[in-house]
């Protein structure tokens, strides 16, 4: 099968599993409680204005209606008007919090890489005391609870020795001018140094708060790939020819490597929850926050918005891990 | 070495949660001492912004936490297990569409899901409960519905149907028993992730109402104490890290001693 094809097959399976989220999504916020409009007036305000504010979510239909019009909604991108805030579109509030998600989650993601190559390398390559260590490392740091280690980083490094600030995105002036809305990659496009080393420095600790706490996963996948790997007979063919140890594990490392593709998309439900618990432990005005901020203020639509904003950033990006993968082992495109 | 250092943890946290009325020295919920004083061997954790006991809330918040996780695994082990041995030995058109139903939920972030359905519900330690446990149940389907599959096509199971013994027989008598060790494994490293969900459920305000202690909650009152409370900000968190370890190293000790490698 072409790569291509199995692309347009791989997505044709996905619309399923975006579907049945969109519907448990549906179905944890309307039909479980009575109202969400009444509890977010308040049972005091005027009956007129609660079924004005019915009406105009929508809300007054028969449910099988509100689900197939909420359908039509997500699938032509309409999320709906806000409650709050002079009642923007929830498409644009997202929008103006989503790179800041983005932005998060892949710089943990590559502090993640990196801590879960370094200790997972060094744990498959020497065995003994140190894969010991790697193995308690990797247990510690899953369970490290978001908000505890999040929180004790910033004590010891914005509070106690100053180093980075202890929260937001970055200072209030430096704001580069919006083109990705990706801080750092907007401050490098339009020259501004200052900015993308203030961005970077706010960065710092959040990123790698969350990434520490992910990298344990990253730490056995690579180890028990790379372990497996290594008593394979094509490394042993390499090391009886004489091939320089660091040779020999690059070799392997390649190998090793593509089954771990596959598992890094299963970390993409730890990363954004993560994130979540990231954002507010460092007033990150991401996604997370947003959702958080609008739950306290009934804002409705837009916590709808942005629970089916998360919805479709897992289902797509689970597709695209499928398609790196294929691109990188052929035998994937077969299995299909 | 696992298995001993986990069921330590374990033991030691459910212990000093229990106990708590026999050992804690104040009253969680009252004025102890002066606000923000630095543990001490009056208040071996200090005290609040409040000036109740930290060490005391420490202990009665065990018990909202370890109650908590506990009940909302009983509920998903219950439903997911049940549902998925069951799907696993009918098989084909419903088993198709359940696994696809669990699978899609076991993509997606179960920390997300929980926050809105217990926002939806409201706070409260069992709807909290309820939140963790329904998020957690595609996590049992998937390990009894594979493990059923296996099960299913041994010769002993071939002789109970052949001599006609009613499917429920067949279920719960000759497979359920095999599945055992699996649910007690996943199971007990499950506790650890309902622990940090219910932690995380907890600082967002969804578990419980002030004053009733819990660690994620008593947590988040800390943070605007960053500055001139430190012991405040770090032995609730603290305490979430242990509690999780525990189990989760219970549990993996566990599997490797019945056998069960990461299920």
């Amino acid at each position: 099968m072409s790569l291509l094809r199995y692309a347009v097959f791989r997505l044709a399976l996905a619309v399923p599993t975006l579907l049945i989220l969109l519907t448990v999504v549906f179905f944890v916020l309307r039909v479980i409680p009575g109202n969400p409009i009444v509890a977010m007036v308040g049972m005091k305000a005027p009956p007129e204005y609660v079924e004005q504010l019915i009406r105009e979510a929508g809300l007054d239909k028969p449910l099988h209606e509100q689900y197939l019009e909420y359908l039509v909604h997500v699938f032509t991108g309409n999320l709906g008007k806000s409650l709050i805030f002079g009642k923007r579109d929830v498409s644009l509030e997202i929008m103006d919090r989503l790179p800041a998600t983005v932005e998060l989650a892949l710089a943990a993601f590559l502090v993640s890489i990196a801590l879960g190559h370094l200790f997972g390398f060094m744990a498959a390559r020497y065995g003994g005391k140190i894969d010991l260590t790697a193995r308690v490392y990797a247990m510690v740091t899953y369970v490290l609870f978001i908000p505890f280690i999040g929180l004790a980083l910033q004590l010891v490094f914005s509070v106690w020795l100053g180093i980075f600030p202890v929260a937001g995105r970055i200072t209030p002036g430096l704001e580069p001018p919006r083109v990705t809305g990706l801080y750092l990659v907007d401050s490098l496009l339009a020259g501004r140094l200052d900015s993308f080393v203030d961005a970077l420095w706010h960065l710092a600790l959040p990123s790698f708060t969350l990434g520490l706490v992910l990298s344990g996963v990253f730490v056995r996948l690579i180890r028990n790939n790379m372990v497996k790997t290594l008593g394979e007979d094509f490394v042993y063919a390499y090391r009886a020819i004489g091939f320089p140890e660091r040779r020999v594990l690059w070799k392997a490392y390649r190998v090793a490597i593509v089954p771990t593709v596959t598992m890094m998309g299963l970390q993409l439900a730890l990363l954004l929850q993560g994130a979540v618990l990231t954002e507010t432990t460092f007033s990150w005005p991401g996604l997370g926050t947003l959702l958080l901020e609008r739950i306290q203020y009934l804002d409705y639509p837009t916590v709808q918005g942005a629970v089916v904003v998360f919805v479709l950033i897992v289902v797509f990006m689970n597709v695209a891990v499928d398609i790196i993968n294929a691109l990188l082992d052929p035998r994937v495109r077969r299995g299909l | 070495m696992m298995l001993k250092i986990g069921a330590a943890l374990v033991l030691s946290v459910v212990l000093l949660s229990a106990l708590a009325p026999l050992i804690a020295p104040y009253d969680p919920t009252k004025r102890a001492g002066d606000p923000l004083a630095p543990p001490s061997v009056a208040h071996f954790f200090g005290t609040d912004n409040l000036g109740r006991d930290v060490f005391s809330r420490v202990l009665y918040g065990g018990q909202v936490i370890i109650g908590i996780s506990l009940l909302a695994t009983l509920m998903s082990a219950a439903v997911g297990f049940t549902l998925g041995m069951f799907s696993g030995y009918v098989g084909g058109k419903l088993d198709k569409a359940l696994s696809m139903a669990m699978d899609s939920m076991y993509a997606f972030p179960s920390l997300i899901l929980a926050i809105a359905i217990a926002s939806v519900l409201g706070p409260s330690p069992l709807n909290a409960a309820a939140a963790i446990g329904v998020v957690y149940v595609p996590t049992y389907f998937r390990m009894a519905r594979n493990e059923t599959m296996v099960v299913k096509s041994s010769l002993f199971i071939e002789a109970a149907v052949a001599l006609g013994m009613p499917r429920r027989r067949i279920l719960f008598r000759h497979i359920l028993p095999n599945l055992v060790p699996s649910l007690v494994v996943v199971a007990t490293i499950n506790i650890a992730d309902a622990a940090l969900t219910e932690s995380a459920l907890a600082f967002f305000g969804y578990t419980v109402t002030p004053p009733t202690p819990d660690w994620g909650l008593d947590l988040s009152s800390a943070r605007s104490y960053i500055v001139n409370g430190s012991w405040w900000l770090l032995t609730p968190g603290g305490f979430v890290v242990i509690t999780a370890l525990g189990f989760s190293m219970l549990g993996e000790g566990l599997g490797e001693k019945l056998g069960k490698k990461e299920v």
